[in-house]
């Protein structure tokens, strides 16, 4: 008989505080309680957490690769949001 | 801890597909961009890194038992809490590992039911006894120390969460080699009868850590595929090579005798080693070695075992969820 | 050399220590003893986990005592060259493994205990046990967190779940009892606030451990009969067994440095 699936959970650690979670690694738990205490005893055990998010793989919409184009193309050529657009002579200093 | 003996393309299998998507795919990979999970790529290259993760993940699993075997006779607590924690690492890698064969959509069930129906392999190294505690030792200094050699390269594989989840154990794994070093220089600079144990742990590991890398070169089955998607950047001779000559110096400063007497260093500084037994190391990935049927059994004892664990756990989840439904329509 | 045991002067401080010792060291054992063999990877992590936390336990408690006793004994010594009826560990803590749930159960009812022990002697007028303590409370917290989660979901589970829980219970409580007992050698160390008196914990312990069976649909035994002898080194036939075990390399080869 097949094993039945445990529901996969994504784990994201904020390493230090000021710090945003960042996607870490999964795991597999059957509840949030289990998948949060779970993600405690697997990705820190370096000492690499303060705080820790759980979130079902399921919950996770994404963005489809094949419309990358359309999706992210369309801003590399909006150049004049990056302030190097302009041009500020230097003897102005730092702005 | 270890794939490269069980690398195998599956170039015959391709299916037709579209020319020019497969074109575009490998000009990613020739640009040395990454390949992530929901990106088009070939069906070969899908099932070749499946298999390869996967294969990955039931070695560092059933490579808990070999050290595992260790834990309760560790020689001094200061040993046993080292063995306890690594050992538990390999786990979390064999997770890891799980974790980034299941982004090209298999279950880690399904991968799991197919290494205990025997069907999956993994690294022949681990079908070899730990008789003694110099095992562990000879273990963390020689299986570690060929499994880094293969994985470093692995932390820029073309497969994005596979390369991750090399860097992380990489990183985690860098105490293991020097925990093994360790065990051995103790064991050198011992009593007689413990550098006996050091030397015949040498004896009779050498030779398997070397078929650790797989195949020679010239019979070696078309890794050439795997090269060129860049999930294998260095030929099985080359990293065994590297391995054996990062290795005897490491022998000579234990004092220990690597059990192979015709040996010997040529011009370009390489230590040429003899001929290698393929026939044991095809008998043992036939299932043949000496502990293969022990650790299938071990590995199937505790998922049979932990069954009705896990049923609990699922079961309570649904309970859960019904009640709060019920709440809610209240 | 030979692999005799050692001797050991067990003044009330050094055989206060080396009891909390062995109880961190044979439960470690215990759930080392998983490694490799746990229901899913995910809860082979979590038992290493707790199993580390404890052996970083006894080998701080087992220092100490060597310090005290100041005599050439030392952690390896004492977990290594003692026999059965030198230990001194709580008997709960030496049963087998047994199945997931009789594991569980056994680490909640020691770790509900040992929270609150431990938080209670952060407040010990010895500073290195209080040291000890701060660190090893909050080991147990998590600890306590954890069981109580498995023993809800195995007794609130299936059937199956739900019988093997309820058995380990029934098996294990008769154990409990001595985690609360006190000796004339401890009594001396309570009245200079060196100890607790661990009767005091009991209400909370049972509160705990009676919130947590009832939200696992479980029951507490009516059989109130204790079990003792651990702590005076009359122990139950498993331990022999375990330390036959641990200490194989240390009597094979008298003398030697691994």
């Amino acid at each position: 008989m097949a094993t039945p699936n445990i529901p996969l959970w994504e784990v994201f650690i904020r390493s230090r505080n000021g710090l945003a979670h960042k996607h870490v690694g999964s795991l597999h738990a059957t509840d949030a309680t289990l998948a949060l205490q779970a993600a405690r005893d697997i990705y820190t055990r370096r000492g690499e957490g303060l705080s820790i998010w759980v979130v079902p793989s399921n919950a996770i919409t994404a963005s489809d690769p094949s419309e990358k184009g359309m999706m992210f193309e369309p801003a590399e050529s909006k150049i004049y949001r990056h302030p190097t657009f302009y041009d500020v002579p230097d003897e102005v200093g730092h702005m | 801890m270890y794939t490269q003996a069980l690398n195998t393309s599956d170039g015959d299998d391709r299916h037709i597909e579209d020319a020019a998507r497969a074109t575009q795919f490998q000009a990613r990979i020739d640009a040395d961009e990454r390949i992530e999970p929901n990106d088009w790529m070939p069906a070969a290259y899908r099932k070749t890194l499946t298999r390869q993760i996967s294969q990955h993940a039931h070695s560092e699993i059933v490579g808990m038992l070999p050290e595992g075997n260790w834990i309760t006779r560790a020689p001094s607590l200061r040993r046993k809490a080292a063995l306890l924690a690594k050992v538990q690492d390999e786990c979390g890698h064999g997770l890891y590992l799980y974790a980034a064969a299941e982004t090209l959509g298999s279950s880690r069930e399904e991968l799991v039911d197919a290494m205990l129906a025997g069907k999956a392999k993994y690294s022949s190294i681990f079908n070899y006894p730990t008789l003694t505690w110099a095992d562990i030792g000879t273990i963390g200094w020689l299986v570690d120390g060929a499994a880094i050699m293969n994985q470093i390269p692995l932390c820029r594989c073309s497969y994005g969460p596979y390369a991750r989840a090399m860097i992380r154990v990489c990183k985690e794994e860098s105490f293991h080699q020097r925990q093994g070093f360790e065990i051995m220089l103790t064991l050198c600079r011992g009593t007689d009868e413990q550098k006996a144990m050091a030397q015949d742990a040498l004896n009779r590991w050498w030779w398997p850590v070397l078929m650790m890398f797989g195949p020679p070169d010239q019979v070696s089955q078309h890794s050439d595929t795997s090269t060129k998607w860049k999930i294998k950047r260095f030929s099985n001779d080359e990293l065994r090579q590297k391995f054996v000559d990062a290795t005897v110096p490491q022998a000579q400063f234990l004092g220990l005798t690597i059990p192979d007497p015709d040996m010997k260093q040529n011009a370009n500084g390489n230590w040429e080693y003899s001929a290698i037994d393929w026939d044991e190391f095809k008998q043992v990935l036939a299932g043949n070695g000496p502990c293969n049927r022990d650790r299938l059994a071990a590995r199937r004892k505790a998922h049979e075992d932990g069954a009705w664990v896990r049923e609990a756990a699922m079961a309570y989840a649904e309970k859960r969820r019904q009640r709060s439904a019920l709440q809610a329509a209240e | 050399m030979t692999a005799a045991n050692i001797q050991v002067s067990e003044t009330p401080l050094v055989l206060y220590t080396l009891r909390r010792a062995d109880d961190a060291l044979i439960l470690g054992h215990r759930l080392s003893e998983w490694c490799g063999h746990a229901p899913m990877l995910e809860e082979d992590m979590a038992l290493a986990n707790m199993g580390l936390d404890l052996l970083g336990q006894a080998r701080e408690l087992y220092s100490y005592a060597a310090k005290v006793e100041g005599k050439d004994n030392d952690e390896d010594k004492f977990a290594y060259l003692r026999d059965v009826r030198q230990y001194r560990n709580l008997l709960l803590l030496e049963q087998p493994n047994g199945d997931f749930a009789r594991t569980m159960v056994r680490q909640f009812f020691y770790a509900a205990f040992a929270d609150l022990y431990w938080r209670a002697m952060m407040r010990s007028t010895d500073a290195t046990l209080a040291a000890i303590a701060a660190k090893s409370e909050k080991e147990s917290a998590y600890h306590v967190r954890h069981c109580s989660e498995w023993i809800i979901r195995l007794g609130d589970g299936t059937e199956e779940s739900h019988r093997r829980t309820q058995a380990a219970i029934d098996e294990l409580w008769a154990f409990t009892g001595e985690m609360f007992s006190v000796d004339d050698s401890e009594r001396g160390l309570i009245d200079t606030g060196i100890a607790i008196d661990p009767a005091t914990l009991r209400p909370q312990w049972l509160k705990t451990v009676s919130g947590v069976v009832r939200e696992a649909t479980l029951v507490l035994p009516d059989n109130n009969w204790m079990q003792q002898g651990g702590r005076s080194g009359r122990h139950s036939e498993h331990l022999g067994h375990l330390l036959s075990e641990l200490q194989s390399m240390q009597r094979t080869f008298p003398g030697a440095t691994w």
